[in-house]
């Protein structure tokens, strides 16, 4: 069988773009600060000429052919790119969209018998419905992409070591302590420890939403892993319902030295370092 | 045959890993220091773990082998200088090694165990002074 | 998604004495050195191979260890496959539990390992043998 839009897209290839061009730009939606139209041009005519010349009677059916990896390449680098650039899933998707009505007019301009029209426009309609479709799917993972080094910088950010006074190390745990985030805390806290020769640290957890069993092993194993070191680990920043639910669910707290306050574990600090705070004494 | 050097420092003994110990060598190892706390009569025994990649339950059941064994001969064992990684390590396959104590490194070791026996003459000062009282 | 990790690298090493365990860990170090893992997840890696081999000489009489360097997506780890002709385990779930052992040790071994791995199976069968295969990813 043969197709009669090949032959249509290639002798009106410039046609199509400038179309696709038009309907793009007639777009309300689309937000031109994020390209120039220069750009958007050069990117649209890359695309629609490696589609077009790439189409052949044995593929125009099968959007999976070998012959389209330009394409898909091409249309990959383009989603990927605007789902870092901010575009939302809708301009995305215009963007192949409009392809497809570029096309499909053109087809109704050129061919005259409508039984002809419908099956190569059901045709060219089905090709580009897939293209799009993995246009999302790269989109989508795009945004993956985005997140995964978010999470990653917020695990680095969040777990700061901090020299409190000579020899002791404060570390304020904020949010919740998964056994991902456990191993960043350990590592980072013990590097510490080795690194100023501490020999005492204080891990707050005030900014721990929920202390469950789960999240009381990770503290646990914390201060293990702190005292093989050689140095002591206080927890400070108990509040009453972390108390509570402690508790209640059983978990045995007692090998670890626990403190309501930052403060007080400072002053524990202070005294297990035979160190003294006095008031200077004022002479008049 | 290889063998892992002893030194006497005072009262102390301090050992320091520099190689991966295979198991006889790690056997024979526990079998010299305690022979040597006896020997030299001992206060303490320090070992240096800074340059060891990996303790394994192996190497662990050793530690505490020869902290336990030195306890009964009047020594107390403190292991120094452990990597972050092997304590994690080690707290994650769950052998946080009880009975032997920790420091940071041999400095901090050296007096540590200095203040348990300075606490242990304290102890006995006191016990010998209660004798006194107790005669008088 | 579940995809099985593509092999890109193998290498194999027979340990049949208590003096090739040093050897085995270098050669597992070597390797993870080479696809770049962590200092901490090397440590984890090679301290938990350290105890199967060790059971491996202890209840299997020795065997052999295949070390692979395997790809999955956008990670990349070692897979471990220890394999003896041992006496087999009659009670698997039994052997995975914390301080359960039958030779003279702590029972750390196999729950332990479980633990410093991000994957661990065991397949055994009483009279034939024990294999014991585990992945630990390089950002796992």
């Amino acid at each position: 069988m043969k197709n009669e839009s090949i032959k249509i897209f290639q002798k009106k290839k410039q046609a199509v773009l400038e179309k696709w061009i038009h309907i793009q730009s007639q777009d309300q939606i689309l937000n031109n600060d994020l390209i120039t139209n220069e750009d958007l041009r050069i990117q649209s005519e890359e695309l629609l000429f490696a589609f077009i010349d790439n189409l052949s009677d044995s593929n125009i059916d099968n959007a999976e052919s070998r012959d389209f990896e330009s394409v898909v390449d091409i249309l990959s680098s383009i989603s990927i790119s605007r789902a870092k650039q901010g575009y939302s899933p809708r301009e995305t998707g215009n963007y192949i969209y409009s392809l497809k009505e570029a096309l499909l007019s053109t087809l109704s301009e050129e061919i005259k018998d409508p039984a002809t029209l419908y099956a190569q426009s059901m045709i060219i309609n089905k090709l580009l419905d897939s293209f799009s479709t993995s246009t999302f799917e790269t989109f989508i993972k795009g945004r993956e992409d985005v997140i995964f080094r978010q999470t990653d910088e917020i695990t680095q950010i969040s777990t700061p070591v901090i020299r409190l006074w000579d020899g002791i190390l404060a570390l304020p745990i904020i949010g919740t302590l998964d056994s991902s985030r456990t191993q960043v805390v350990m590592e980072s806290l013990l590097q510490e420890i080795v690194e100023t020769g501490s020999s005492i640290a204080i891990l707050d957890i005030s900014g721990v939403p929920a202390v469950d069993s789960l999240v009381a092993q990770h503290l646990i194993k914390t201060v293990s892993a702190t005292r093989l070191m050689g140095a002591e680990c206080i927890i400070s920043g108990i509040r009453p319902e972390i108390a509570q639910t402690v508790v209640h669910l059983g978990i045995d707290l007692s090998t670890i030295i626990t403190k309501a306050t930052l403060a007080s574990a400072l002053k524990t600090a202070f005294i297990m370092l035979n160190l003294e705070v006095n008031k200077k004494q004022r002479v008049k | 045959m290889e063998k892992i050097p002893i030194l006497r420092m005072g009262h102390f003994l301090l050992v320091t890993i520099q190689v991966d110990l295979y198991d006889q060598l790690a056997e024979n190892l526990e079998a010299d220091l305690v022979s040597m706390v006896s020997k030299t009569n001992a206060k303490g025994v320090l070992i240096d773990v800074s340059s060891v990649s990996i303790i394994d339950s192996f190497m662990g059941r050793i530690l505490g082998n020869i902290a336990t064994m030195s306890k009964i001969m009047d020594a107390d064992t403190v292991v120094v200088g452990m990597q972050p990684a092997v304590a994690i390590t080690l707290v994650e396959l769950g052998l946080p090694l009880k009975g032997v104590y920790t420091a940071l490194n041999v400095e901090r070791g050296m007096e540590l165990l200095r203040s348990k026996i300075l606490l242990e003459e304290e102890d006995q000062e006191e016990e010998n002074d209660d004798d006194t009282d107790s005669t008088e | 998604m579940t995809t099985t990790p593509i092999v890109l690298n193998r290498d194999t090493m027979t340990v049949t004495r208590e003096t090739d365990v040093v050897p085995f860990r270098s050669r597992v170090k070597e390797h993870a050195v080479k696809i770049g893992m962590s200092l901490l997840n090397q440590t984890k890696l090679i301290t938990g191979a350290s105890e199967l081999v060790r059971n491996m000489l202890k209840y299997g009489n020795g065997g052999i260890v295949k070390i692979e360097i395997v790809s999955k997506g956008r990670d990349s780890g070692i897979r471990l496959t220890f394999e003896d002709k041992g006496p087999g385990i009659p009670n698997i779930d039994k052997a995975m539990q914390d301080g359960f052992t039958t030779g003279r040790s702590m029972g750390l071994g196999l729950p332990g390992t479980k633990r410093l791995m991000n994957e661990f199976t065991i397949k055994s069968e009483v009279g034939v043998g024990t294999t014991v295969t585990v992945t630990k990813w390089k950002n796992g």
